[in-house]
Order: structure tokens, then C-alpha cells, then sequence
């Protein structure tokens, strides 16, 4: 038997005490962010017009296609099962085209990503660019961030219950407009504007707004931050895209630590100060509501007002902007390094700058060489291999197709003269707007002819079709050879169909099915 | 049931009451949207089960005040069905077959729509490729014992051949030689008949066969044996032969002759059905 004071006690601690645990569900904190302004916020409003420009004006845009096609630039023509887009239309069974641009944008991305950073988040995702344009109308109703959070806690005054609906109202304006945006790209945009109103539309039409708009203003208006943060995935995957030579946006620690609110007293007494003076410019700023200076971290979108926050501060103190700056990794660390003289020791600001003030020589500064490296040549070349294929492909691709199903149930059919007879289903495939007559033509097939249902012409070698506008055309066709001349039970020939007008041809190779007994 | 005011002790958070073997539930309230959330479905479902067919009663269940019913949506998705073929149907009620098979929207919906009566009403002789058999034509080929223009395709199938209790029907009955002329001459004009489209093994069975195909089946089948589709007397000069080729099938053709019967299906299928098959027969390719 062992005494009690030998029973050696664990190292072991209650992580689930009741004391300490957190509680399972946390209300948001909001969010006030404050107008920002610099250049990246000059930048972030030419990306909103830009962006919310082409989303809301593409479908407007005409584009002439002769008197057999809409004249909509932009049209997913679902009913028809028609994508037009400028000078390109494509028909379902070339819908690898949007593949492949998907795959383009795929790579696109890791390519700004690796090298840039998340500029897609922080610049042009229409989460971003949406939530950017809803607080636009936040700010113009409420005010800036000190009068909204006065707002927000105050009672509800006559002035609450005026300002309130009336920012709501207009983003359900807003998101109206973006939902309504989205059916025109699906149907003629004037003719079906005007069904809209007029209240004629198809109901789906409405059902598309009403859930669009529901989706933009919850979505925009109301979950803002909590969508980047707990909603989508690409925080997740864009990570994975950043190395060390990326750019992205940091606190500059190397520079900016120790921070102090008081830099004379703490000058006075002997102490380093760096560059920061904790004003929290960059935190009220911020849309996703983190803190810049505790490093890089999932919810930045890098949307850089924190820098316009801090050069602004900067330059009313008189000192070099960047605090907070575009910077990569290896960078970071290798002035990081220089600040704390290559130990584990808090930063020196002394270290970083010469006698008279200004940086030292020896801090490592972005170069635009960076950008090219092994990783984004491969992403480039990806792209661009995928870009030309697109491209060559679009410029190569037949505007005149056909197929040719050869009947399987009867095989082949004995006719009175003992020659044998053969059924296909043609398909003329004139993927053009205009009006084409096509030659059908046997080709390499002795002593054969053909006839075709609804075509009132004698059996020959050739015949004429008239294929309508971007239409395909089905015909039934019957080959039929002297029972004297069939060599075998299996004979390859062509069909070969040809635009009368233009140039264009397309070859189809079948097979003529006869019975031993023929021979 | 303990009181509901009982506050947990240890993490000073109110229980629910409920308690078992000394376990107390924590009463943590859900996050308000939720339970908001979860009443609305609640209600929803009430609500749904007043609006939809949903309590069941002692016969039945009840109605719902919407009146829905998944087989009234039945009916109107085929009355809807049937209203878009309404114009079609219309023109081929109108239109002879003629005209039906010269316009083409006309004549591709009735190929279609004759081609699924043919499945259901044809096949079962006919093939499913109208391809026949021995003894049931191949409706795929340029030879038409009764004429291949679409009328006389449509009268075929609307009174039938050889079918009793249809008066217009198609008739023609070759006799059975077999009791009118020798076996020898039964020989010799099978020989005849085969050499006709090929060739025979006894050239010298064809001089006496020809007379006698002179003496008793020129009357049908005509002077060169071409057949006459008046009577339904089959052409004997070509590569087709509904109950075998060679002289010997032949011989037993002559001997005692087989006669298949075709129901007459006017009265079955409609006018419409009867257009409409006649219309996918002429398309298979031997139409004429």
C-alpha cells in the first residue's frame, strides 16, 4: 500500500470547465466603419463604378446581328438554348467555351492572388463591392462612424425612426435594382423592362427579383462581414495561394513598435518609440473589423483602407507613409530581422533608421522582379495556354456541322429491284443567323443514290436543302445502291454537305449495311 | 417535476426542471432568430395542413380549402398537353393524307405521333421496325401488294385485309392448285415463277411452267407475272417474296396458298390515328 503523499499528482488541467467555457453562441458586435480616404479608397470607388457599371449596363448594350438574332449583346437565351456575348454565339454543345473561362478565371485568380494577395476580397468580389456601396448610403443617411454608433446606442428618438427606414428603404432600392438587373441578361432587357412594369412579365421573373433582392439585402446589407468570415470558402482557399513573395497588406512592426500615445514622455524617459502612436485610425476603418497590426489573419480582405487610414495619419505626425503598407513576407521578415538585429528581442527602431533620421539603407524594399517567379510563370502560362486554345478554337470552329445516325431497326431493307436500301437521320447543323442553302452530296459510294422525305427530287447524288436561320434541320435520307454493285455487308462512304454560298463544308463518314444474300 | 425557478449552482444558469438521476437540464436559450424561426415552421405546417389535403378521416382525408389535388394536376397537365397538339390534330382531322405528308410540320408531328401508334397497335406482325416477317409484309420496302400512295395505305389500315367483319375490306384469295393442277405442274410453275427473278436449277421446268402460268394465273398476277394491286395479287417478278423466295416455297405457296389477315382499324384508333400511321407507313421509304 502506497501513502497518499506518494501518489504522484498529473499535470492536467480542466479545459471544459464551467467556469471558463465560452458560451456556444455569440451575438455579432457591429460594426461602424469609417470613411477612409487615399488612394486605395480613390481606387476602391473607380472598381465600384467600374464593376457595378458593367453589371448594371451590360444588358442594355446592343449589338447588331442581322434581321434572324437578338440584338442584345450579352444574352443567355435559356429558352432557345443560345448564349450570345458581342461576336461570339455559342449553342450548348460548345458550352466548353464557358468552361474554359472558368478555368481561366480559376487560374487567374492564383495568379493575382500569388501575387498581389487577396485583391479579388478586398477590391472586386461583389460582396465587397456591395457592402462598400450600402455603406455609402449608410453614411449619407446616419452619418460617419461616431454619429451612427451614437445613433445605434441611443433611444428611439423621432430622428432614429425617420433615419432607420429610410437606409433600409433605400437598400432594398438598391438591392431591387441589382435583382432586376439580373433577368435582363436572360431575355431581351427593353422588351421585358417594360413587361416588368407593366406587370405582364413571366411569374419567374418576379420569383428571380424577389429572391435576389432578398439575397442582396441580407446578404449586403445586413450580414456584410460575417459572409467573408463564416459563409465563404475562398478565405480558406486564397490563403493557400500566398507565399512569401506576395504582396499583401501588413503592419510594418519593424517600424511601427514600440507604439506609444506618448511619445515625448516616453522620449523623455529614454525609452524607444517606434512609429506607431496607437491612434486605432486603421481598426475604425476597417469593414471586417480586426485589427491590422495583429498580422496577417483570415478575415482581412486586404482592402487596404487601413493604409489610407495610417498614411493619413503619417503625414499630419511629418513621417514616411507605409506603416501600413503592401509588403511581402520575405520582406517583412527580413527588416523584422534588421529591427531586432537578427534575435528574439522586442524591435529597436534605432536599428532602423541612420543617425539623422532617415531609413536605413540595409531595410529591404518590394521590387517589381518579385512578381515574377517560377510560381506565377507557371499560373501565366496556364492561363494564357488555356486563353490561346479558347482562342484559336473560337477562330477555327465550323459554323456548319452534320450528323448522321444510320438506322439500326431495319438495318437495311431488300427492295423490289433487289438493290439494297439504306435509312440515316441527317442533322444540318447551321449554326449561323442567316438563311443557308446546303448541298448534300454522297461522296466515294458507286452506283449509289439518295432520296429524302419532303424533298420532291429524283434519287441522286446531290440535293439541295434550305436550312434556316441558327436552326438545325433533321432529314431522313435513303441510300440505296444496285443490288450489283454492293461489296459487302459493311461499306464506308461520306456524306458531304457544303454552304451554296459560302465556303464552308463539313464531312460526315457512314457505313452502308447490306445482307450476305445481295453479294 | 422540480420548480422552474431552480438556478444550477455551479454555472448560475437556470435549469429547465427537468432532472434526471441527479443530471439537471441547463436552461441555454437558443439564439432568438432561431426559435423565431422554428415557430414560423410550426405554423407554417399548421397552416399547411388547413391549406393541403392532409387529416385523415374516417373514408377519406380532408380536402384542404386550396383544392389541390395531385390528380386534378394530372388532368391539366395532359389537358394542357393535349391543347398544344390541338392545332395539329385539327389539321389532320381536315387534311387528307396527301396533303399531310406534302407539309412538312404536318407530316413530321404525324410521323411521330404514327410512329407511337405503331409501336403500341403495329409491331406485334409488322416489327418494331416495320421491318415484317415471313408471311407479315415489310412495310420498309417499294413493294405494295394493295399500292403504296398514301390513300391506299390509309384504306389498308382503316378496313384491313381479309378481316370478316369489316364489308370493305381488302380482299383476295388465291385457290389452292393443289387440287386443281398435277404436282409435275406445280413443279414447272414454280420453276417458271423463280426464273423469273433468278435463276433456276432445271432450265428445262421453265418452257412447260410458262404455260402453265398462262392457263390459270394470268388472270391475277397478269400476262409478265407483274401482279395486280387491284386484286392484291403480288408482283412474282421481283426480289420480294412474303413467304419465302426459291421454288420451293413457291411450290407450296401454289400448292395451298397461305392468306394472312389484317384487322381493319378504323373503328379502334380513330381517323386521326389511322392518318396518322398511314403517314408514318409512307415515310418509311417505299411511299409512293
Amino acid at each position: 500500500m502506497l501513502e497518499k503523499t506518494q501518489v504522484a499528482p498529473h499535470a492536467a488541467e480542466q479545459v471544459n470547465s464551467a467556469k471558463t467555457r465560452q458560451p456556444l453562441y455569440a451575438a455579432r458586435k457591429k460594426i461602424f466603419p469609417k470613411r477612409a480616404s487615399g488612394r486605395f479608397r480613390q481606387f476602391k470607388w473607380l472598381v465600384m463604378a467600374i464593376t457595378l457599371g458593367i453589371y448594371y449596363l451590360t444588358p442594355w448594350l446592343r449589338w447588331d446581328r442581322g434581321p434572324f438574332a437578338p440584338d442584345q449583346a450579352v444574352l443567355l437565351d435559356l429558352a432557345n438554348r443560345r448564349f450570345y456575348f458581342f461576336f461570339v454565339e455559342i449553342w450548348p454543345q460548345e458550352f466548353y467555351y464557358v468552361a474554359g473561362l472558368l478555368m481561366m478565371a480559376g487560374i487567374g485568380l492564383f495568379l493575382i492572388t500569388s501575387t498581389v494577395g487577396r485583391a479579388w476580397c478586398g477590391y472586386t468580389c461583389p460582396q465587397t463591392v456591395w457592402v462598400d456601396l450600402f455603406l455609402v448610403v449608410e453614411r449619407a443617411i446616419e452619418g460617419d462612424r461616431n454619429a451612427r454608433m451614437k445613433l445605434d446606442a441611443g433611444p428611439w428618438t423621432m430622428r432614429k425612426l425617420v433615419l432607420r427606414p429610410t437606409k433600409h428603404a433605400i437598400w432594398l432600392v438598391i438591392a431591387a435594382a441589382t435583382g432586376g438587373s439580373w433577368i435582363f441578361y436572360f431575355a431581351d432587357a427593353p422588351t421585358l423592362a417594360g413587361e416588368v412594369f407593366r406587370g405582364i412579365a413571366a411569374p419567374v421573373a418576379y420569383v428571380t427579383i424577389a429572391v435576389l433582392t432578398a439575397t442582396t439585402y441580407t446578404i449586403g446589407g445586413l450580414m456584410r462581414e460575417q459572409v467573408c468570415t463564416y459563409m465563404c470558402p475562398w478565405p480558406r482557399i486564397q490563403a493557400a495561394m500566398l507565399d512569401e513573395n506576395s504582396l499583401t497588406v501588413t503592419y510594418n512592426d519593424w517600424r511601427g513598435e514600440p507604439r506609444s500615445r506618448h511619445t515625448k514622455k516616453a522620449l523623455a524617459a529614454g525609452q524607444p518609440v517606434g512609429d506607431c502612436v496607437d491612434c486605432n485610425a486603421c481598426v475604425a476603418v476597417c469593414p471586417m473589423g480586426i485589427d491590422i497590426r495583429d498580422g496577417q489573419q483570415l478575415e482581412c480582405i486586404t482592402c487596404a483602407l487601413c493604409i489610407d487610414a495610417c498614411d493619413g495619419v503619417m503625414e499630419k505626425l511629418g513621417r514616411e507613409r507605409g506603416l501600413i503598407s503592401y509588403a511581402t513576407l520575405s520582406d517583412y521578415n527580413a527588416n523584422m530581422a534588421l529591427a531586432t538585429a537578427g534575435s528574439t528581442t522586442p524591435v529597436n527602431p534605432a536599428l532602423i533608421r541612420t543617425a539623422n533620421g532617415t531609413f536605413s539603407d540595409g531595410l529591404a524594399h518590394f521590387h517589381l522582379r518579385k512578381i515574377f517567379r517560377l510560381r506565377t510563370f507557371i499560373y501565366l502560362g496556364a492561363w494564357s495556354a488555356v486563353g490561346l486554345a479558347l482562342l484559336i478554337s473560337l477562330l477555327t470552329r465550323e459554323r456548319l456541322e452534320l450528323n448522321v445516325l444510320h438506322d439500326r431497326n431495319p438495318q437495311f431493307v431488300t427492295l423490289s429491284d433487289g438493290s439494297i436500301r439504306n435509312g440515316y437521320t441527317v442533322k444540318l447543323l447551321n449554326m449561323i443567323p442567316e438563311p443557308r442553302t446546303i448541298v448534300v452530296t454522297l461522296q466515294g459510294f458507286p452506283g449509289a443514290e439518295m432520296s429524302a422525305v419532303g424533298i420532291e427530287l429524283p434519287p441522286a447524288r446531290s440535293f439541295d436543302t434550305l436550312v434556316e436561320p441558327d436552326r438545325l434541320k433533321v432529314l431522313k435520307v435513303f441510300v440505296r445502291q444496285p443490288a450489283g454493285q454492293i461489296e459487302g455487308i459493311a461499306q464506308s462512304f461520306k456524306f458531304r454537305i457544303e454552304d451554296k454560298a459560302g465556303l464552308e463544308s463539313a464531312e460526315y463518314t457512314a457505313t452502308f449495311n447490306a445482307p450476305e444474300i445481295a453479294r | 417535476m422540480m420548480s422552474n425557478e431552480h438556478v444550477d449552482e455551479i454555472s448560475g444558469i437556470a435549469t429547465t426542471g427537468h432532472e434526471w438521476d441527479g443530471i439537471k437540464e441547463l436552461n441555454n436559450p437558443l439564439p432568438r432568430w432561431w426559435v423565431i424561426t422554428f415557430y414560423v415552421t410550426i405554423a407554417w405546417a399548421a397552416a399547411y395542413t388547413i391549406a393541403y389535403p392532409a387529416w385523415p378521416m374516417l373514408s377519406s382525408a380532408t380536402k384542404g380549402v386550396l383544392g389541390f389535388s395531385s390528380r386534378n394536376d394530372v388532368k391539366k397537365e395532359l389537358a394542357a398537353a393535349e391543347a398544344a397538339k390541338g392545332n395539329y390534330v385539327a389539321a389532320i382531322e381536315q387534311n387528307t393524307v396527301s396533303e399531310i405528308v406534302a407539309n412538312d410540320a404536318l407530316r413530321e408531328f404525324a410521323v411521330a405521333a404514327g410512329g407511337a401508334a405503331f409501336k403500341v397497335n403495329c409491331v406485334q406482325c409488322h416489327g418494331s421496325g416495320a421491318q415484317g416477317s415471313a408471311g407479315f409484309p415489310n412495310l420498309n420496302d417499294d413493294d405494295w401488294l394493295w399500292g403504296g400512295k398514301a390513300e391506299q395505305i390509309q384504306e389498308t389500315i382503316m378496313h384491313g385485309i381479309r378481316f370478316a367483319s369489316d364489308l370493305d375490306t381488302r380482299v383476295s384469295e388465291m385457290p389452292a392448285f393443289g387440287d386443281i393442277i398435277t404436282p409435275e405442274q406445280i413443279t414447272q410453275v414454280s420453276a417458271y415463277v423463280a426464273s423469273l427473278s433468278g435463276a433456276v436449277k432445271d432450265a428445262s421446268l421453265v418452257e412447260p411452267g410458262a404455260r402453265v402460268f398462262a392457263e390459270n394465273c394470268v388472270a391475277c398476277h397478269g400476262d409478265k407475272a407483274q401482279g395486280n394491286r387491284e386484286l392484291g395479287a403480288p408482283n412474282l417478278t421481283d426480289a420480294i417474296w412474303l413467304y419465302g423466295s426459291g421454288e420451293t416455297a413457291i411450290a407450296a405457296q401454289v400448292r395451298a396458298p397461305k392468306h394472312g389477315v389484317m384487322p381493319a382499324w378504323a373503328g379502334r384508333l380513330g381517323q386521326t390515328a389511322v392518318k396518322e400511321l398511314t403517314v408514318y407507313v409512307h415515310s418509311l421509304g417505299g411511299g409512293e
